[in-house]
Protein backbone atom coordinates (compact mmCIF):
# COMPACT_ATOMS: atom_id res chain seq x y z
CA UNK A 1 0.00 0.00 0.00
CA UNK A 2 2.68 2.42 1.06
CA UNK A 3 4.77 1.44 -1.91
CA UNK A 4 1.84 1.89 -4.28
CA UNK A 5 1.37 5.42 -3.05
CA UNK A 6 5.08 5.97 -3.37
CA UNK A 7 5.02 5.32 -7.11
CA UNK A 8 3.14 8.46 -8.01
CA UNK A 9 1.24 10.20 -5.27
CA UNK A 10 3.11 12.67 -3.12
CA UNK A 11 1.61 13.72 0.22
CA UNK A 12 2.93 16.96 1.61
CA UNK A 13 -0.10 18.42 3.34
CA UNK A 14 2.08 20.58 5.57
CA UNK A 15 4.17 21.99 2.75
CA UNK A 16 2.16 25.21 2.30
CA UNK A 17 2.59 26.12 5.96
CA UNK A 18 6.39 26.18 5.80
CA UNK A 19 8.06 29.48 6.46
CA UNK A 20 11.10 30.44 4.45
CA UNK A 21 13.06 33.51 3.56
CA UNK A 22 11.31 35.45 0.84
CA UNK A 23 14.40 36.01 -1.30
CA UNK A 24 16.66 33.01 -0.76
CA UNK A 25 13.86 30.49 -0.20
CA UNK A 26 15.92 28.96 2.63
CA UNK A 27 14.48 28.17 6.08
CA UNK A 28 15.32 30.84 8.64
CA UNK A 29 17.11 30.60 12.00
CA UNK A 30 15.55 31.76 15.23
CA UNK A 31 17.64 34.95 15.39
CA UNK A 32 16.68 36.05 11.85
CA UNK A 33 13.48 37.72 12.97
CA UNK A 34 13.96 40.72 10.66
CA UNK A 35 14.36 38.64 7.47
CA UNK A 36 11.31 39.06 5.20
CA UNK A 37 9.59 35.70 4.77
CA UNK A 38 6.52 34.42 2.99
CA UNK A 39 4.49 35.27 6.09
CA UNK A 40 5.89 38.83 5.91
CA UNK A 41 4.80 39.05 2.26
CA UNK A 42 1.23 37.97 2.96
CA UNK A 43 0.92 40.14 6.07
CA UNK A 44 2.11 43.05 3.92
CA UNK A 45 -0.44 42.20 1.23
CA UNK A 46 -3.07 42.08 3.95
CA UNK A 47 -2.08 45.51 5.29
CA UNK A 48 -2.12 46.86 1.74
CA UNK A 49 -5.57 45.40 1.08
CA UNK A 50 -6.85 46.87 4.36
CA UNK A 51 -5.40 50.26 3.39
CA UNK A 52 -7.08 50.00 -0.02
CA UNK A 53 -10.44 49.19 1.54
CA UNK A 54 -10.45 51.43 4.59
CA UNK A 55 -8.37 54.40 3.41
CA UNK A 56 -8.47 54.58 -0.40
CA UNK A 57 -12.04 53.26 -0.51
CA UNK A 58 -13.30 56.08 1.72
CA UNK A 59 -11.33 58.89 0.00
CA UNK A 60 -14.41 60.40 -1.62
CA UNK A 61 -16.32 60.59 1.72
CA UNK A 62 -19.51 60.22 -0.30
CA UNK A 63 -22.83 60.75 1.46
CA UNK A 64 -24.22 58.12 -0.91
CA UNK A 65 -21.40 55.54 -0.79
CA UNK A 66 -19.94 53.62 -3.71
CA UNK A 67 -19.25 49.90 -3.61
CA UNK A 68 -15.88 49.94 -1.81
CA UNK A 69 -16.96 52.61 0.65
CA UNK A 70 -20.09 50.58 1.42
CA UNK A 71 -17.95 47.58 2.34
CA UNK A 72 -15.66 49.73 4.50
CA UNK A 73 -18.66 51.23 6.29
CA UNK A 74 -20.22 47.79 6.64
CA UNK A 75 -17.06 46.43 8.31
CA UNK A 76 -16.87 49.48 10.59
CA UNK A 77 -20.55 49.25 11.52
CA UNK A 78 -20.38 45.48 12.03
CA UNK A 79 -17.53 45.60 14.56
CA UNK A 80 -18.68 48.86 16.14
CA UNK A 81 -22.12 47.37 16.82
CA UNK A 82 -20.57 44.13 18.05
CA UNK A 83 -18.38 45.94 20.58
CA UNK A 84 -21.28 48.11 21.71
CA UNK A 85 -23.73 45.20 22.01
CA UNK A 86 -21.38 42.79 23.76
CA UNK A 87 -19.03 44.97 25.81
CA UNK A 88 -21.32 47.96 26.30
CA UNK A 89 -20.88 51.65 25.52
CA UNK A 90 -17.76 51.97 27.69
CA UNK A 91 -16.15 49.21 25.62
CA UNK A 92 -16.17 51.46 22.55
CA UNK A 93 -12.88 53.03 23.72
CA UNK A 94 -11.21 49.75 22.75
CA UNK A 95 -12.99 49.53 19.40
CA UNK A 96 -9.86 50.44 17.34
CA UNK A 97 -7.90 47.53 18.86
CA UNK A 98 -10.69 45.06 18.19
CA UNK A 99 -11.24 46.41 14.69
CA UNK A 100 -7.49 46.01 14.02
CA UNK A 101 -7.60 42.38 15.11
CA UNK A 102 -10.73 41.65 13.08
CA UNK A 103 -9.42 43.21 9.89
CA UNK A 104 -6.04 41.47 10.18
CA UNK A 105 -7.63 38.06 10.75
CA UNK A 106 -10.36 38.35 8.14
CA UNK A 107 -7.93 39.58 5.46
CA UNK A 108 -5.32 36.99 6.36
CA UNK A 109 -7.93 34.22 6.22
CA UNK A 110 -9.39 35.29 2.89
CA UNK A 111 -6.09 36.11 1.18
CA UNK A 112 -4.88 32.69 2.29
CA UNK A 113 -7.62 31.12 0.18
CA UNK A 114 -5.92 32.31 -3.01
CA UNK A 115 -4.20 29.22 -4.45
CA UNK A 116 -0.48 29.39 -3.67
CA UNK A 117 -0.96 32.01 -0.97
CA UNK A 118 0.32 31.78 2.59
CA UNK A 119 -2.01 32.15 5.58
CA UNK A 120 -0.34 33.91 8.54
CA UNK A 121 -3.30 33.04 10.81
CA UNK A 122 -2.72 29.31 10.25
CA UNK A 123 0.31 29.62 12.57
CA UNK A 124 -0.09 29.29 16.29
CA UNK A 125 2.70 31.83 16.85
CA UNK A 126 0.56 34.53 15.23
CA UNK A 127 -2.76 33.64 16.84
CA UNK A 128 -1.14 33.06 20.24
CA UNK A 129 0.42 36.53 20.24
CA UNK A 130 -2.97 38.05 19.46
CA UNK A 131 -4.79 35.89 22.02
CA UNK A 132 -2.16 36.59 24.69
CA UNK A 133 -2.37 40.27 23.88
CA UNK A 134 -6.12 40.16 24.45
CA UNK A 135 -5.73 38.06 27.61
CA UNK A 136 -3.03 40.21 29.22
CA UNK A 137 -4.68 43.44 28.13
CA UNK A 138 -8.12 42.44 29.38
CA UNK A 139 -6.78 41.10 32.71
CA UNK A 140 -4.75 44.25 33.32
CA UNK A 141 -7.77 46.35 32.42
CA UNK A 142 -9.95 44.38 34.85
CA UNK A 143 -7.56 44.96 37.74
CA UNK A 144 -7.03 48.61 36.84
CA UNK A 145 -10.75 49.33 36.68
CA UNK A 146 -11.96 47.23 39.60
CA UNK A 147 -8.88 46.38 41.65
CA UNK A 148 -9.43 43.30 43.77
CA UNK A 149 -13.14 43.37 42.94
CA UNK A 150 -12.13 41.94 39.59
CA UNK A 151 -11.53 38.63 41.41
CA UNK A 152 -15.29 38.57 41.96
CA UNK A 153 -15.40 37.23 38.43
CA UNK A 154 -14.26 33.89 39.90
CA UNK A 155 -16.51 34.01 42.97
CA UNK A 156 -19.93 32.91 41.74
CA UNK A 157 -22.14 34.65 44.29
CA UNK A 158 -25.27 33.12 42.76
CA UNK A 159 -24.16 29.60 43.74
CA UNK A 160 -24.59 28.00 47.19
CA UNK A 161 -21.75 28.97 49.55
CA UNK A 162 -20.40 25.42 49.80
CA UNK A 163 -20.00 25.15 46.04
CA UNK A 164 -18.30 28.51 45.57
CA UNK A 165 -14.68 27.41 46.28
CA UNK A 166 -15.01 24.54 43.81
CA UNK A 167 -16.58 26.80 41.24
CA UNK A 168 -13.83 29.35 41.84
CA UNK A 169 -11.18 26.75 40.99
CA UNK A 170 -13.06 25.84 37.80
CA UNK A 171 -13.55 29.50 36.91
CA UNK A 172 -9.84 30.26 37.39
CA UNK A 173 -8.81 27.30 35.26
CA UNK A 174 -11.29 28.23 32.53
CA UNK A 175 -10.05 31.81 32.68
CA UNK A 176 -6.45 30.76 32.09
CA UNK A 177 -7.44 28.35 29.33
CA UNK A 178 -9.07 31.21 27.43
CA UNK A 179 -5.99 32.36 25.48
CA UNK A 180 -5.19 28.74 24.58
CA UNK A 181 -8.60 27.97 23.12
CA UNK A 182 -8.82 31.46 21.66
CA UNK A 183 -5.61 31.02 19.65
CA UNK A 184 -5.76 27.31 18.81
CA UNK A 185 -9.34 27.60 17.54
CA UNK A 186 -8.31 30.07 14.85
CA UNK A 187 -4.96 28.54 13.86
CA UNK A 188 -6.38 25.00 13.96
CA UNK A 189 -9.34 25.88 11.76
CA UNK A 190 -7.21 27.64 9.19
CA UNK A 191 -4.60 24.88 9.14
CA UNK A 192 -6.99 21.92 9.06
CA UNK A 193 -9.07 23.15 6.15
CA UNK A 194 -6.03 23.94 4.05
CA UNK A 195 -4.37 20.62 4.93
CA UNK A 196 -7.50 18.67 3.96
CA UNK A 197 -7.55 20.45 0.61
CA UNK A 198 -3.88 19.55 0.16
CA UNK A 199 -4.66 15.88 0.77
CA UNK A 200 -7.49 15.90 -1.74
CA UNK A 201 -5.22 17.74 -4.17
CA UNK A 202 -2.63 14.98 -3.74
CA UNK A 203 -5.25 12.41 -4.75
CA UNK A 204 -6.37 14.37 -7.79
CA UNK A 205 -3.61 13.28 -10.24
CA UNK A 206 -4.24 9.55 -9.50
CA UNK A 207 -5.83 9.14 -12.95
CA UNK A 208 -2.35 9.57 -14.46
CA UNK A 209 -1.00 6.49 -12.63
CA UNK A 210 -3.85 4.13 -11.98
CA UNK A 211 -7.17 2.97 -13.35
CA UNK A 212 -8.78 3.69 -9.95
CA UNK A 213 -8.22 7.33 -10.71
CA UNK A 214 -11.21 7.32 -13.06
CA UNK A 215 -13.34 7.37 -9.91
CA UNK A 216 -10.97 8.96 -7.42
CA UNK A 217 -9.88 11.99 -9.47
CA UNK A 218 -13.36 13.47 -10.12
CA UNK A 219 -14.31 12.75 -6.51
CA UNK A 220 -11.26 14.53 -5.15
CA UNK A 221 -11.77 17.51 -7.45
CA UNK A 222 -15.37 17.71 -6.22
CA UNK A 223 -14.16 17.40 -2.64
CA UNK A 224 -11.69 20.26 -3.15
CA UNK A 225 -14.48 22.48 -4.48
CA UNK A 226 -16.70 21.59 -1.53
CA UNK A 227 -13.87 22.16 0.96
CA UNK A 228 -13.10 25.50 -0.67
CA UNK A 229 -16.70 26.60 -0.23
CA UNK A 230 -16.59 25.51 3.40
CA UNK A 231 -13.29 27.33 3.89
CA UNK A 232 -14.79 30.58 2.62
CA UNK A 233 -17.39 30.24 5.36
CA UNK A 234 -14.77 29.25 7.95
CA UNK A 235 -12.51 32.18 6.99
CA UNK A 236 -15.22 34.63 7.97
CA UNK A 237 -16.71 32.71 10.87
CA UNK A 238 -13.34 32.26 12.60
CA UNK A 239 -12.54 35.96 12.28
CA UNK A 240 -16.00 36.68 13.68
CA UNK A 241 -15.55 34.21 16.54
CA UNK A 242 -12.13 35.56 17.50
CA UNK A 243 -13.51 39.10 17.51
CA UNK A 244 -16.69 38.39 19.43
CA UNK A 245 -14.75 36.38 22.05
CA UNK A 246 -12.43 39.35 22.44
CA UNK A 247 -15.53 41.47 23.06
CA UNK A 248 -16.84 38.96 25.59
CA UNK A 249 -13.52 38.96 27.47
CA UNK A 250 -13.54 42.74 27.39
CA UNK A 251 -17.04 42.72 28.83
CA UNK A 252 -15.84 40.49 31.68
CA UNK A 253 -13.10 42.99 32.45
CA UNK A 254 -15.40 46.02 32.31
CA UNK A 255 -18.36 44.44 34.11
CA UNK A 256 -17.01 41.52 36.19
CA UNK A 257 -20.32 40.89 37.98
CA UNK A 258 -22.05 37.74 36.82
CA UNK B 1 10.26 -16.68 14.76
CA UNK B 2 11.60 -15.50 11.41
CA UNK B 3 8.26 -13.97 10.66
CA UNK B 4 8.24 -12.21 14.00
CA UNK B 5 11.68 -10.66 13.55
CA UNK B 6 10.68 -9.60 10.08
CA UNK B 7 7.55 -7.96 11.40
CA UNK B 8 9.47 -6.18 14.14
CA UNK B 9 12.05 -4.99 11.64
CA UNK B 10 9.31 -3.75 9.33
CA UNK B 11 7.60 -1.95 12.18
CA UNK B 12 10.87 -0.36 13.21
CA UNK B 13 11.47 0.72 9.64
CA UNK B 14 7.98 2.24 9.43
CA UNK B 15 8.44 3.99 12.75
CA UNK B 16 11.81 5.32 11.67
CA UNK B 17 10.26 6.51 8.46
CA UNK B 18 7.50 8.28 10.35
CA UNK B 19 9.97 9.92 12.72
CA UNK B 20 12.09 11.02 9.80
CA UNK B 21 9.01 12.35 8.05
CA UNK B 22 7.98 14.18 11.20
CA UNK B 23 11.42 15.68 11.52
CA UNK B 24 11.52 16.64 7.88
CA UNK B 25 7.87 17.46 7.31
CA UNK B 26 6.58 17.89 10.84
CA UNK B 27 4.19 20.69 11.70
CA UNK B 28 5.73 23.94 10.53
CA UNK B 29 3.52 25.55 13.16
CA UNK B 30 5.68 23.97 15.88
CA UNK B 31 8.99 25.02 14.32
CA UNK B 32 10.03 27.42 17.05
CA UNK B 33 12.87 28.88 15.02
CA UNK B 34 10.30 30.79 12.96
CA UNK B 35 8.47 32.26 15.99
CA UNK B 36 10.58 35.40 16.53
CA UNK B 37 10.28 36.22 12.84
CA UNK B 38 6.50 35.72 12.78
CA UNK B 39 5.94 37.67 15.98
CA UNK B 40 8.15 40.54 14.80
CA UNK B 41 6.33 40.91 11.50
CA UNK B 42 2.93 40.36 13.11
CA UNK B 43 3.48 43.20 15.57
CA UNK B 44 4.65 45.39 12.70
CA UNK B 45 1.57 44.52 10.62
CA UNK B 46 -0.84 45.05 13.53
CA UNK B 47 0.88 48.34 14.33
CA UNK B 48 0.52 49.48 10.72
CA UNK B 49 -3.17 48.52 10.62
CA UNK B 50 -3.80 50.20 13.98
CA UNK B 51 -2.08 53.37 12.77
CA UNK B 52 -4.08 53.42 9.54
CA UNK B 53 -7.35 52.87 11.38
CA UNK B 54 -6.92 55.35 14.25
CA UNK B 55 -5.31 58.10 12.17
CA UNK B 56 -7.29 57.89 8.95
CA UNK B 57 -9.99 55.29 8.52
CA UNK B 58 -11.98 55.41 11.78
CA UNK B 59 -12.26 59.22 12.08
CA UNK B 60 -13.10 59.45 8.39
CA UNK B 61 -15.80 56.76 8.46
CA UNK B 62 -17.22 58.13 11.71
CA UNK B 63 -17.36 61.53 10.02
CA UNK B 64 -19.06 60.11 6.95
CA UNK B 65 -21.66 58.32 9.08
CA UNK B 66 -22.29 61.45 11.19
CA UNK B 67 -22.62 63.56 8.04
CA UNK B 68 -25.04 61.08 6.58
CA UNK B 69 -27.11 60.95 9.75
CA UNK B 70 -27.14 64.77 9.80
CA UNK B 71 -28.13 64.96 6.15
CA UNK B 72 -30.90 62.43 6.66
CA UNK B 73 -32.27 64.22 9.73
CA UNK B 74 -32.04 67.55 7.91
CA UNK B 75 -33.78 66.16 4.88
CA UNK B 76 -36.53 64.63 6.99
CA UNK B 77 -37.04 67.95 8.78
CA UNK B 78 -37.13 69.82 5.49
CA UNK B 79 -39.59 67.27 4.15
CA UNK B 80 -41.74 67.75 7.25
CA UNK B 81 -41.70 71.51 6.69
CA UNK B 82 -42.52 71.11 3.03
CA UNK B 83 -45.38 68.84 4.03
CA UNK B 84 -46.72 71.51 6.41
CA UNK B 85 -46.36 74.10 3.68
CA UNK B 86 -48.18 71.85 1.27
CA UNK B 87 -50.96 71.39 3.79
CA UNK B 88 -51.27 75.18 4.23
CA UNK B 89 -51.26 75.64 0.50
CA UNK B 90 -53.94 73.03 0.16
CA UNK B 91 -56.09 74.77 2.78
CA UNK B 92 -55.56 78.14 1.07
CA UNK B 93 -56.43 76.58 -2.25
CA UNK B 94 -59.60 75.03 -0.85
CA UNK B 95 -60.56 78.36 0.72
CA UNK B 96 -59.87 80.23 -2.49
CA UNK B 97 -61.90 77.68 -4.38
CA UNK B 98 -64.85 78.03 -1.97
CA UNK B 99 -64.59 81.85 -2.13
CA UNK B 100 -64.48 81.78 -5.88
CA UNK B 101 -67.45 79.49 -5.98
CA UNK B 102 -69.42 81.76 -3.62
CA UNK B 103 -68.39 84.80 -5.64
CA UNK B 104 -69.44 83.07 -8.79
CA UNK B 105 -72.80 82.19 -7.29
CA UNK B 106 -73.25 85.78 -6.22
CA UNK B 107 -72.29 87.10 -9.64
CA UNK B 108 -74.60 84.61 -11.28
CA UNK B 109 -77.47 85.67 -9.05
CA UNK B 110 -76.77 89.36 -9.63
CA UNK B 111 -76.47 88.89 -13.34
CA UNK B 112 -79.60 86.84 -13.40
CA UNK B 113 -81.47 89.59 -11.48
CA UNK B 114 -80.09 92.31 -13.77
CA UNK B 115 -81.00 90.33 -16.84
CA UNK B 116 -84.43 89.66 -15.45
CA UNK B 117 -84.87 93.34 -14.79
CA UNK B 118 -83.78 94.26 -18.31
CA UNK B 119 -85.93 91.53 -19.69
CA UNK B 120 -88.95 92.70 -17.74
CA UNK B 121 -88.41 96.26 -18.84
CA UNK B 122 -87.94 95.23 -22.44
CA UNK B 123 -91.02 93.02 -22.26
CA UNK B 124 -93.07 95.82 -20.74
CA UNK B 125 -91.83 98.21 -23.38
CA UNK B 126 -92.55 95.71 -26.10
CA UNK B 127 -96.01 95.12 -24.65
CA UNK B 128 -96.65 98.90 -24.62
CA UNK B 129 -95.38 99.19 -28.17
CA UNK B 130 -97.51 96.34 -29.25
CA UNK B 131 -100.54 97.88 -27.52
CA UNK B 132 -99.89 101.25 -29.25
CA UNK B 133 -99.42 99.61 -32.60
CA UNK B 134 -102.58 97.58 -32.15
CA UNK B 135 -104.54 100.71 -31.30
CA UNK B 136 -103.06 102.49 -34.29
CA UNK B 137 -103.83 99.57 -36.50
CA UNK B 138 -107.36 99.43 -35.20
CA UNK B 139 -107.86 103.12 -35.99
CA UNK B 140 -106.41 102.53 -39.43
CA UNK B 141 -108.59 99.51 -39.98
CA UNK B 142 -111.64 101.49 -38.89
CA UNK B 143 -110.69 104.27 -41.29
CA UNK B 144 -110.13 101.76 -44.06
CA UNK B 145 -113.41 100.13 -43.27
CA UNK B 146 -115.21 103.49 -43.27
CA UNK B 147 -113.39 104.42 -46.48
CA UNK B 148 -114.49 101.14 -47.98
CA UNK B 149 -118.18 101.74 -47.12
CA UNK B 150 -118.13 105.20 -48.68
CA UNK B 151 -116.38 103.79 -51.72
CA UNK B 152 -118.98 101.07 -52.02
CA UNK B 153 -121.75 103.67 -51.85
CA UNK B 154 -120.06 105.83 -54.49
CA UNK B 155 -119.39 102.86 -56.73
CA UNK B 156 -122.92 101.59 -56.22
CA UNK B 157 -124.37 105.02 -56.96
CA UNK B 158 -122.20 105.42 -60.04
CA UNK B 159 -123.07 101.91 -61.18
CA UNK B 160 -126.75 102.45 -60.54
CA UNK B 161 -126.68 105.76 -62.40
CA UNK B 162 -124.79 104.09 -65.24
CA UNK B 163 -127.28 101.20 -65.36
CA UNK B 164 -130.25 103.55 -65.25
CA UNK B 165 -128.71 105.61 -68.04
CA UNK B 166 -127.91 102.49 -70.01
CA UNK B 167 -131.58 101.37 -69.71
CA UNK B 168 -132.59 104.57 -71.23
CA UNK B 169 -133.87 106.27 -68.20
CA UNK B 170 -132.86 109.56 -66.81
CA UNK B 171 -131.09 109.14 -63.56
CA UNK B 172 -132.13 111.40 -60.82
CA UNK B 173 -129.00 111.76 -58.84
CA UNK B 174 -130.52 112.43 -55.45
CA UNK B 175 -133.02 109.56 -55.85
CA UNK B 176 -130.29 107.13 -56.77
CA UNK B 177 -128.14 108.23 -53.91
CA UNK B 178 -130.98 107.85 -51.47
CA UNK B 179 -131.88 104.39 -52.85
CA UNK B 180 -128.28 103.16 -52.75
CA UNK B 181 -127.79 104.59 -49.30
CA UNK B 182 -130.86 102.76 -48.17
CA UNK B 183 -129.76 99.48 -49.78
CA UNK B 184 -126.13 99.66 -48.53
CA UNK B 185 -127.22 100.38 -45.02
CA UNK B 186 -129.75 97.65 -45.05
Amino acid sequence: MAEEAGTGLVFHPMEPFKIHSLFSGEPISWYEFFVPTNTTLWMAIGVLAIALLMVVGTLRRAIVPGRVQSVAELAYGFIHKMVEDVAGKDGLVYFPYIFTLFLFIVFSNFLGLIPGAFTPTSHIAVTAVMAMGVFVGVTALGFMKHGSHFLGLFWVSAAPLALRPILAVIEVISYFVRPVSHSIRLAGNMMAGHAVMEVFAAFAPLILFSFVGVIVTPLSVLAIVAMYALEILVAFVQAYVFTILTCVYLKDALHPGH
Amino acid sequence: MANETQAVEAAAAVAGHAAEAAEKGGMPQLDFSTFPNQIFWLLLALGAIYWLLTNIAIPRIAGILADRAGTITGDIEAAEQYKLKAKDAEAAYAKALADARAQAQKIIAETRAAIQKDLDAAAAKADADIGARVAQSEVKIAEIRAGALEAVQIVATDTATAIVTALGGKADTSAVTAAVGQRVKG
